[in-house]
């Protein structure tokens, strides 16, 4: 039998190294200030923060599955748990919920009511479009294209924007099966 | 069974009696078939150049695994041999083992499969290749000049596999 699937990261958080918070919501910070003054719209910003997300997600998954000792990934509604349960936990210190799931069980909302990203962060009018914590999305994002699922990862909910907590919404678009990756006649 | 000649070679090698000996060798690699990492600690007996024999891995693995599930007794959902799995689907095999070595495997749900090749009388290497696997993470995954998906080039990476390698075969 494969080894069951932690409950919660408690147990990982407590033996990960862990950096100072302000230090590291400082250090976000800046790394946002610095893409709105180089790049100036908003939207690239958004999309620049995706993409670093994308890049930190597919490395970020071995360190996951290494530290978590998960062995397999296949049901959707199961994987968005462990993200939500495990993965938050052991790389942000929150938990955060999994909810609003479709008939079908391709698309769940996380619910984040805690997020250290944003810690004395306030968004400017001239900012309004800008989806601070965008990097999230892209770690979700790069992490689950790693275990063969594509998905599409969109804020519904952004406490700097107003609302009452953070909400992501996942959409599972397609599993892609394992193949054999060589041509035959190479 | 020896198909190339070179008859120097004993059927049931001794067992190495100096320690750290008994590893020959070991394979990384990700999901597209891309050999991360190639490491050769002993291996008297070369017949295929390099990209070749790690082909050939790669298939003899990708092949097995797929056979393994089809020959699962226990479950009634496997499609057809051959037919693409997702990642996790179905049983997989950790080690087999010839009279003249054994090779144990470890694929993890991010598509990286580790090799380890070592004399037959080695014993169940489940928990040092995932030790292996934490020091891809620590030494390789988290090394920010190391590009995903290419050929590890990281001293520090080779040093400790070296090292722990010789700790546990």
């Amino acid at each position: 039998m494969a080894p069951v699937a932690p409950r919660s990261g408690d147990a990982i958080f407590a033996n990960v190294e862990r950096v100072n918070a302000e230090l590291f919501t400082l250090t976000y910070g800046a790394i946002v200030r610095q893409l709105l003054t180089d790049l100036e719209e908003v939207e690239e910003v958004n999309k620049q923060l995706d993409q670093m997300g994308y890049n930190i997600g597919i490395r970020l998954i071995d360190e996951f599955l290494a530290k978590s000792n998960v062995s397999r990934c296949v049901d959707f509604k199961e994987t968005a748990e462990v993200i939500a349960k495990v993965g938050f936990k052991m790389f942000l210190g929150v938990t955060a919920s999994v909810t609003n799931w479709d008939a079908d069980g391709t698309c769940c909302s996380i619910v984040l009511e805690d997020n250290p990203l944003v810690d004395f962060v306030e968004l400017p009018d001239t900012c309004q479009g800008l989806y601070y914590c965008n990097i999230l999305s892209g770690v979700i994002r790069g992490a689950l294209e790693m275990v063969s699922m594509k998905t599409e990862v969109t804020w519904l909910r952004d406490m700097l924007r107003g609302d009452d907590a953070f909400e992501l919404q996942v959409k599972l678009l397609k599993q892609v099966p394992e193949e054999y990756p060589y041509k035959d006649d190479e | 069974m020896q198909f190339f000649g070179s008859s120097d070679i004993s059927p049931s090698p001794t067992v190495p009696t100096a320690s750290g000996n008994n590893a020959h060798m070991m394979y990384v690699f990700n999901r597209n078939g891309v050999c991360l990492l190639y490491r050769e600690w002993n291996r008297p007996l070369r017949t295929l150049d390099a990209q070749q024999d790690q082909k050939l891995m790669f298939g003899l693995l990708f092949s097995l695994k797929s056979l393994t599930a089809k020959m699962d007794p226990t479950t009634a959902e496997k499609g057809n041999l051959g037919v693409p799995q997702l990642p996790g689907q179905g049983c997989s095999f950790h080690s087999f083992r010839t009279n003249t070595y054994k090779l144990s495997f470890m694929e993890t749900p991010s598509g990286i499969k580790l090799i380890l090749v070592t004399h037959p009388r080695t014993g169940d290497l489940r928990e040092p290749l995932k030790y292996i696997y934490n020091l891809y993470v620590e030494y390789v995954a988290k090394n920010p000049l190391y590009t995903p998906g290419t050929p590890i080039r990281c001293e520090l990476f080779n040093t400790s596999l070296d090292q722990y390698v010789r700790s546990i075969a």
